[in-house]
């Protein structure tokens, strides 16, 4: 049974811990045994976009040595995972020590839910969700790691979900990490855009694959007092979409 | 032109409130990302042509003295003159010296990025020449009196009846009110100046080493009247965009016009080789090209090489959300977009453009659509890297990542921070799960509530789970 | 001057950390052919693909059987868009048989010009384009001046690729001539809101004679 280091991400570890035990449901269902290391924290993502590629390194390091020893590290996040597996290896290019194990986590680093689909095998889950639903594509899964194909394939064995493609679904939402806070007016156009194609499809439900995005999306739309459900893809994957969604009030 | 990027903040707010520009910026995405869409989707070739057009330009950028002298050679071959400008001043001057030589006192233009760069227009201008732009986009700012917003289409931020007021206001007569008349008018009013032209300006598409050629592609067919009535033809173009053979071009008209404006092929192409030959009736009698510099040698050998790539398309900006919802001119220079949010620091300086690399989520979908592949958010990162070094970011954003790298490299404190945020947070989120007031993040809270956290983290619950 | 050549040219190989290229360098550079992909035209019928590219931009295509038959094909063209019978009619076509009261001259287009006649080299059937050699023959205003620019094109001459029409540009005796056009239909501009018009600067309409059976007149 393949030993998956599940990585928890800030967003997930702090906000919402169902989406957690939703992603370990999933990976125990498919085979494999989850655990979490404690010895985790930030990925580094945040400096290294913010310029800071020092701290980005010594975050990486941290990282490394915390997952090195699985067969697989597994994350809810195409950005998080994106960052693994692609800028790991480009912050260590210069050093002979660092590299090779950078390169190495990076190979066995994986999104979640293509994880599933294109390590598993997985092409269908046991679960039911009685709503339609919609789908943004989040640009570090979309772009960085071609995660397009596998959400929907798995979504689409999900009872009773109906899924209807919104246009632009391929269009940032404008969260962007620090770009929402630091341009919040450019960022609340673009949030608003996705939010009128989202509303374009009558669907009652919004899925993403990161949590950035949802809470970004959310967040706007409860401001806006709307009424969508949103939830992460592997929440309704591992039929715990039964609660309150991101910025609902119960759990 | 005047660099004013750094009030990108300021004039991106003013130009999000700005309905006409919205609706100007909404329309040119529908076009020019639908029709590339679609011709892109219809080209099995498609991306074997990006991989080729891209490593061509890395070939001639990694011969590019060699291509420069064979180019430079064929050019004189043909009875043309090169001159080599090393910054905005020299090609100005050079530029100057031929108009006073040739005492000229008409000057058309076609559409030229680079002189924009170099700002002849006003050099010209101050000179008393008379300069009149020919490409129907770059006329209509011309008259306004604005930068252009766009580098294919320059005026895409005028609604028709802004431009029926332009008209009206510098051609008197009565005023038109569509889209035809307007078109006409123009076309009656600048014939006359292709005709009256002592030197015509154009820019360069591309540079053909092999047969001394400038390339311009246009649909107005402007650039080649501003070319063949002059009584002298000064091609403007930068030191990169040279390619090495006939058969090279034909890779790049392939996969500009469907890249820029998704169209199969633009309505003229023209080469054109020296001046004008024993036995012509027409064309110009003097060629000259300005091989402008300004920056460019600069960026080989480092890491923004990848950007010399870039052959001017605007598809990355066609498909940028946040210039989509900004337009040009907060960009504050000649080069809006994710193409200018990385050669405007470079050619302009750090200082003067924090907020360029940073107005970016790094979404990637302008690297998606280039067609040579440019790293684009790549080397937006890297200039926030060397913002970073320079110590150009801003100090609370220094400190709070200061802040965030020493908890974050104790696992142990930041996992224990994150438990008391997760309370915290989670209180004063109240029964309705969401915070609308943040002290901190007020660019947050100012268009969106904050989700609360569920209550404890991940790890706790895992771990107490587990035990 | 010549030190901003050498002072640009000294960056530049600073900056790729190399001095100027070997001999041996510069003739493998020289000597470089390159095969690039081209876009699959499969069609048999060049003429056919070529009609259908050029008119999908709303260019005109008229047949002609001969070049004997070209005059009153222009003269047709002439009297369905009211204009007066004259043209800029390049030198190569100045002896086929005009109507009588027909005037032609054989170019440069004045500002007046309203119609002119021209040859091309070729036409290319990838997308539907022609290809025009300015020449004493071929002034290049005839092609941007007028409204109206027809354009005499036997149908043996429509090649396959760009590359095959740069093939005969190579072969043209002095090489690449001043001006080579590239002509795809007529002038068009979408500066205005977007909105596509005809006619921004250059020939508002573009009409092709594309002539059946054409020994060397034209060309």
């Amino acid at each position: 049974m393949p030993r998956v280091g599940l990585y928890a991400t800030c967003l997930m570890n702090l906000f919402r811990p169902t989406l957690g035990f939703a992603a370990a449901r999933l990976l125990e269902d498919a085979g494999c045994t989850v655990e979490v290391p404690l010895a985790q924290s930030c990925c580094g993502q945040p400096g290294y976009n913010s310029g800071d590629v020092e701290a980005a390194r010594a975050l990486a390091k941290q990282l490394i040595a915390a997952f090195e020893g699985f067969d697989y590290v597994v994350g809810p996040s195409g950005s998080c995972m994106a960052t693994l597996r692609h800028d790991y290896p480009k912050l260590f290019e210069d050093d002979p020590d660092w590299r090779p194990r950078a390169e190495a986590l990076a190979a066995r680093s994986h999104e979640l839910l293509s994880f599933l689909t294109d390590v598993c095998g997985v092409t269908a889950v046991n679960a039911a969700y009685t709503g339609t639903v919609t789908y943004h594509d989040s640009c570090s899964g979309l772009r960085g790691l071609g995660v397009k194909g596998q959400p929907r394939l798995l979504l689409g064995s999900v009872e009773g979900l109906q899924l209807t493609e919104m246009q632009d679904a391929e269009v940032c939402c404008g969260f962007g990490g620090t770009f929402c806070v630091k341009y919040p007016e450019i960022s609340g156009r673009m949030v608003d855009d996705k939010l009128a194609k989202v509303a374009a499809t009558g669907a009652d439900t919004l899925l993403g694959g990161d949590l950035g995005c949802l809470m970004n999306m959310a967040g706007r739309l409860r401001r806006q007092g709307a009424k969508l459900k949103v939830f992460h893809t592997a929440e309704v994957l591992a039929g715990m979409a039964t609660g309150g969604g991101i910025g609902d009030g119960e759990h | 032109m005047d660099v004013s990027s750094p009030r990108f903040k300021e004039k991106a707010v003013i130009a999000l409130a700005n309905p006409t520009l919205r609706q100007a910026l909404g329309q040119s995405r529908k076009g020019f990302v639908n029709k590339r869409a679609e011709l892109v989707a219809a080209l099995p070739e498609f991306e074997a042509l990006r991989d080729q057009a891209r490593d061509v330009k890395d070939h001639v950028l990694e011969n590019l003295d060699h291509y420069l002298e064979r180019f430079d050679n064929a050019v004189t071959a043909a009875g043309g003159h090169v001159h080599w400008a090393r910054d905005a001043e020299e090609a100005r001057n050079i530029i100057l010296d031929i108009c006073e030589r040739v005492q000229a006192r008409t000057i058309t233009k076609g559409k030229s990025m680079v002189s924009e760069e170099v700002n002849l227009n006003a050099a010209l201008e101050a000179r008393g020449y008379t300069v009149v732009e020919t490409d129907l986009g770059e006329y209509i700012i011309q008259l306004a009196k604005e930068p252009p917003s766009h580098i294919i289409a320059p005026a895409i931020h005028k609604t028709k009846e802004q431009v029926s007021e332009l008209f009206e206001a510098a051609h008197g007569g009565p005023r038109k009110t569509t889209v035809a008349d307007l078109v006409t008018e123009a076309r009656l009013v600048l014939r006359d100046k292709y005709f009256k032209a002592d030197v015509g300006i154009t820019g360069g598409n591309y540079l053909v080493a092999e047969t001394g050629s400038s390339i311009i592609v246009t649909n107005e067919g402007n650039g080649d009247l501003t070319q063949t009535l002059a009584k002298v033809h000064i091609v403007t173009s930068g030191i990169e965009r040279i390619v090495p053979t006939l058969e090279d071009v034909s890779l790049f008209l392939r996969i500009l016009a469907r890249s820029a404006t998704g169209q199969e092929t633009e309505t003229y192409t023209t080469l054109s080789t020296g001046p004008r030959r024993p036995g012509d009736v027409d064309g110009p009698e003097e060629f000259h090209v300005v091989l402008v510099d300004n920056g460019r040698s600069k960026m080989l050998g480092g890491k923004f090489q990848d950007m010399l790539r870039c052959i001017r398309c605007g598809a990355c900006m066609n498909h940028c959300p946040v210039y989509g919802a900004v337009g040009g001119h907060a960009y504050g220079w000649v080069y809006p977009g994710p193409m200018g949010s990385v050669l405007t620091p470079l050619f302009v300086g750090l200082d003067a453009t924090y907020d360029l690399p940073n107005a970016c989520t790094l979404n990637g979908r302008c690297q998606s659509v280039c067609p040579v592949r440019i790293p684009l958010p790549e080397l937006l990162r890297e200039l926030r890297h060397q913002q970073h070094q320079r110590g150009i970011s801003p100090p609370v954003q220094r400190r709070a990542l200061g802040v965030w790298r020493f908890v974050a490299e104790r696992p142990g404190l930041y996992q224990f921070a994150n438990r008391l945020a997760a309370r915290a947070l989670k209180g004063l989120g109240g029964r309705d799960g969401r915070l609308r007031h943040l002290p901190f993040a007020g660019g947050w809270t100012a268009l969106r509530d904050l989700p609360a956290p569920e209550g404890k983290t991940f790890l706790e619950l895992w771990h107490t789970r587990k035990t | 001057m010549p030190e901003s050549r050498s002072a640009i040219l000294q960056q530049i190989r600073a900056a790729l950390g190399r001095g100027p290229l070997s001999d041996s360098a510069a003739a493998a550079l020289d000597a470089r052919r390159p095969a690039h992909t081209r876009i699959a035209v499969d069609d048999d019928d060049l003429v056919a693909r070529f009609v259908s590219r050029f008119e999908s931009r709303s260019g005109t295509v008229a047949r002609v059987s001969g070049v004997d038959a070209i005059p009153a094909a222009v003269d047709a063209y002439r009297q369905a868009h009211g204009l007066p019978p004259r043209a800029a009619v390049a030198r190569p076509l100045a002896g086929l048989p005009w109507p009588a009261g027909f005037a032609h001259h054989p170019g440069p287009a004045g500002q007046d010009e309203q119609m002119s006649v021209t040859p091309c080299l070729a036409g290319i059937a990838e997308i539907g384009s022609l290809i025009l050699a300015s020449g004493p023959d071929s002034p290049t205003t005839l092609n941007f001046v007028p409204d109206h620019h027809l354009i005499v094109l036997p149908a043996g001459h429509i090649v396959r690729h760009f590359e095959d029409a740069w093939t005969l540009l190579r072969a043209l005796p002095g090489g690449l001539p001043r001006a080579t056009n590239i002509i795809s239909g007529p002038s068009r501009t979408g500066d205005v809101e977007l909105t596509i018009q005809l006619g921004a600067h250059g020939p508002r309409s573009v009409h092709v004679l594309l002539v059946d059976d054409a020994p060397a007149a034209a060309a």
